[in-house]
């Protein structure tokens, strides 16, 4: 506990490389079948986007928007899902670390329990999904009408830090609930890959409630939604206070917060198997 | 009767994971409702897309959700066993069992997707419902159909997941092309988008492919746009396709057999 | 202060069980009631007790996999729960039945990542790993994947990668379960040489008594969740009213011999079994023995372990 918590960070960092760096080594002796399923994941992430461009061919826009910007929604929300996917993704088979006992061994190794669990099988092919939607924003980007200043610019590259961040917390705070039971794990991709989806177009396609309930109660509308709209200058359609346009790095603090707090609760209520 | 029973034993194998049919009913749902409110946009914009009026597509939208485990689009199944038994050599004791291979394990996964149906197919159908404008068949010979229709389904979906778990006989690892043939199926079966949307030739194509008999025949008999010449015309498309993926592996088990007495087991 | 120090040490389990179709009814389930014991270090404990007695959640309290639900506990001055990443670094755990070793890896690889996860020093892992792979017999295994390696060889590559940070107390969770003969012995001998050359504490729990009769000194016995008896192995002895057996081979065949302090429980031809208290002394009786009796030949038989434990449960 005398570490303070940069140390601890710092260290918990790189036991996570290092960890992940051996699983990349591992699967990369079956060069052939990684390769491959690489591929498979940027073709089967990719598989939403061109169901939306064939949806295009039946109409202009959707929820007042065109293509170029719901591609703009749709690389953002992207990227910030395939890098916490790649980087936490694990977790969710939390459940079967339990019940196989390999979270016991995990408790008495000497790095963070959720690095280990996270590292675990780590899958560097999950790169696909962030390499489909990164494709998909550069695009975006090109084509977008907007005219470039630093605050777009920055705001824009926030965006992306703190969807990461919300997906994370969404992400862990998922995997806690399988402490209390092992069975959950699809509740918890309901509002991962669920958020996911519902934000890769725009949010005026949804009743207000919705609208409400994606800021307040599962706040993946500034993952990506809020930004955009201040990055394409737009006014809320909602009529919500334009403050809400810079507020994704609060949106991130909480949610990490919260999945901190039910993360240490769970380990605590931990009650392993067997006897 | 044999393949009775084993299609009763596996419906109660698949009964025994209530939690996991409960989480997966919700989520189902949950997008089953994201996904109606995307072709309710859709629709908006163009009331006829594609031949269909809003309340078909949101239809569309839950039915292709209780889909997904009925007709196994993401794979799953017996032949993921099947695999498995590929894997770790015990599959030359199915292969010399005095019964059809093939029947015994399409028996058990009818069994599977008879329990799923009950579950996982009519769970979101309802909540669907409830939540929105869905479109009912009004005649009880149209459900008839459609039930035919989503068997055959089944065992097109069957034969598919079929042949790709016997390229574990050759491949160490099925993972890259269990992947692949994930992709084809929900892209070409109407799950990702209904396959009527799509532009010009490539309409006829995917609705002739065989995917299209996973989710976009059996609907399209639900909401009475294939009726009469058209709806014979489909099942029989749907029972060809089933026929010549059903020969398919049983050619390919053949090789496999004769693969497997050379190495010797 | 003890190197382990343990008081009141409690924890209870709610279990939610169905009771119809809907209903569900709470128990409250007292998997490790009000346990005190203190370990010193150096010790060589044996930790055994029927299954569901407690003995896993015990050391995984101990280990801070669990937390306590009342009661104290310190390991190395340190609270396990509170502080369990502090503490792995100075305690080495093996669980019997599964590997804490990576499944996909050669030993070689899972030994060099413990290294790096343990941040020890490259060359006091060199000396360790040497001195291991010679005792422990592992030279041949290095490069082997986990995944192929049989139980007995896995153990020894999951023992020696739990001493590997040099800890200061080892647990062993059943070491020895499912290992044949030959192993189970090399596996002993290798703990006992930790324990004298490297001063690790070993505290473990089994099902094999030979483990305890050969490892340890100090025998624990948990039933029900507390501890029934703390002792030497002969004090085990002693309380279970365990006897001695006295088997003698006399010239001729004749009745059954009569000498105080103990009584004839088996007569076969000329050779008789006679019992006496393990506690007392077998000198008197075979002194009386030889002196009214043409005996030929005369044996003791030392009590088995296992009628002793079962003695003490019954009992209770």
């Amino acid at each position: 506990m005398a570490e303070p918590l940069a140390a601890r960070l710092a260290w918990n960092t790189r036991a996570f490389l290092m960890l992940a760096g051996m699983w990349v080594r591992v699967s990369w002796t079956y060069r052939a079948s990684f390769l491959l399923m690489t591929l498979a994941s940027v073709v089967i992430t990719g598989i939403d986007f061109v169901a939306i461009m064939v949806m295009f061919t039946n109409v202009d826009s959707l929820g007042g928007f065109g293509l170029r910007d719901i591609a703009f929604l749709y690389g953002a929300t992207a990227v910030c899902l395939g890098l916490a996917d790649l980087v936490v993704g694990n977790v969710e088979r939390l459940g079967r670390r339990i019940r196989l006992g390999s979270f016991d061994a995990m408790m008495v190794r000497p790095v963070g329990v959720l690095v280990q669990v996270c590292a675990d099988e780590f899958a560097i092919r999950r790169l696909g999904r962030v390499a489909q939607g990164s494709l998909v924003l550069a695009w975006a980007i090109t084509r977008v009408d907007v005219d470039w200043d630093p605050a777009r610019v920055l705001v824009t590259v926030g965006m992306l830090v703190c969807g990461t961040l919300i997906f994370t917390g969404i992400f862990v705070l998922g995997a806690s609930f399988q402490f209390l039971t092992t069975e959950g794990s699809e509740v918890a991709n309901a509002f991962t890959y669920g958020g996911n989806a519902m934000t890769q177009y725009p949010l005026t396609i949804y009743p207000r409630e919705v609208v409400r309930a994606l800021t307040f109660l599962v706040p993946v509308a500034f993952v990506n939604w809020y930004p955009t709209l201040f990055v394409l200058d737009i006014p809320d359609p909602f009529g919500l206070p334009a403050a809400l346009q810079l507020a994704s790095p609060v949106a991130a603090v909480v949610v990490c917060a919260l999945a901190a707090l039910a993360w240490r609760t769970g380990v605590r209520r931990y009650r392993s198997t067997g006897s | 009767m044999l393949y009775v029973a084993v299609a009763l034993r596996s419906f109660r194998r698949y009964s025994t994971y209530t939690a996991a049919t409960l989480a997966g009913i919700f989520t189902n749902s949950v997008f089953g409702v994201i996904i109606s409110f995307t072709y309710i946009a859709v629709w908006k914009e163009n009331p006829t897309a594609g031949g269909y009026d809003v309340t078909d597509a949101v239809t569309f939208c839950w039915l292709a959700q209780a889909m997904i485990m009925t007709v196994a689009v993401w794979g799953g199944g017996t032949t993921d066993d099947v695999a498995d038994r590929i894997r770790t050599g015990d599959i030359v004791i199915d292969l010399y069992r005095p019964v059809s291979f093939l029947g015994w394990y399409l028996a058990g996964d009818l069994g599977r997707s008879a329990y799923h149906l009950l579950t996982r197919g009519l769970a979101p159908t309802v909540v669907g419902a409830l939540l929105f404008d869905l479109r009912f068949p009004d005649s009880p010979a149209t459900y008839l159909l459609f039930l035919v229709s989503v068997a055959l389904g089944v065992v097109v979906s069957f034969g598919i997941r079929m042949l790709v778990a016997c390229t574990a006989f050759w491949l160490l690892d099925q993972t890259g092309v269990l992947s692949l043939a994930m992709v084809c199926a929900v892209f070409f079966s109407g799950l990702a988008v209904p396959l009527v949307l799509f532009p010009g030739w490539t309409r006829d194509l995917v609705l002739a492919l065989p995917w299209a008999a996973l989710v976009q025949t059996p609907i399209d008999l639900w909401l009475g746009h294939s009726t009469g010449v058209e709806a014979v015309a489909g099942l029989g498309l749907q029972a060809t396709w089933a026929a010549v993926l059903l020969l398919g592996c049983g050619l390919v088990l053949r090789v496999a057999d004769r693969r497997l007495v050379v190495q010797g087991g | 202060m003890s190197l382990i120090e343990v008081e009141d040490l409690s924890r209870t389990f709610v279990v939610r069980r169905r009771a119809g179709r809907v209903r569900r009814t709470t128990d409250v389930v007292h998997a490790v009631r009000d346990l005190s014991f203190d370990v010193e270090r150096g010790e060589m404990v044996g930790y055994i007790g029927p299954n569901g007695a407690g003995k896993s959640t015990t050391i995984k309290m101990l280990t801070g996999i669990l937390v306590p639900t009342g009661g104290r506990l310190s390991v190395a001055g340190i609270d396990p729960s509170r502080q369990r990443v502090d503490l792995t670094r100075r305690i080495g755990v093996v669980f019997g039945q599964r590997t804490t070793l990576w499944w996909d890896l050669p030993l070689r690889d899972s030994f060099d990542l413990l290294r790096r996860i343990y941040r020890v020093d490259p060359q006091r892992h060199r000396r360790n790993l040497d001195e291991f792979t010679e005792l422990l017999d592992l030279g041949a295994l290095l490069d082997t994947p986990v995944r192929q390696l049989s139980l007995g060889q896995r153990m020894r590559g999951d023992i020696a990668a739990a001493l590997l940070h040099d800890p200061e107390i080892l647990y062993l969770d059943e070491p020895t379960i499912g290992l044949d003969v030959v192993s189970k012995g090399r596996l002993r001998e290798f703990l006992r040489r930790v324990n004298e050359e490297r001063q690790v504490t070993l505290l473990l729990t089994t099902h094999d008594l030979q483990d305890i009769e050969q490892l340890c000194r100090r025998v624990m016995v948990i039933d029900h969740g507390s501890l029934v008896y703390d002792g030497s192995l002969a004090g085990l002895h002693a309380r279970g009213e365990s006897t001695r057996t006295l088997v003698v081979d006399l010239v001729d065949e004749a009745a059954p011999i009569e000498v105080p302090g103990a009584r004839v429980t088996r007569v076969e031809g000329p050779r008789q079994w006679l019992s006496f208290p393990a506690g007392a002394s077998a000198a008197p009786i075979v002194a009386s023995v030889a002196s009214g009796y043409d005996v030929a030949d005369l044996s003791i038989q030392e009590p088995d372990i296992e009628d002793v434990i079962r003695e003490i449960y019954s009992r209770r």
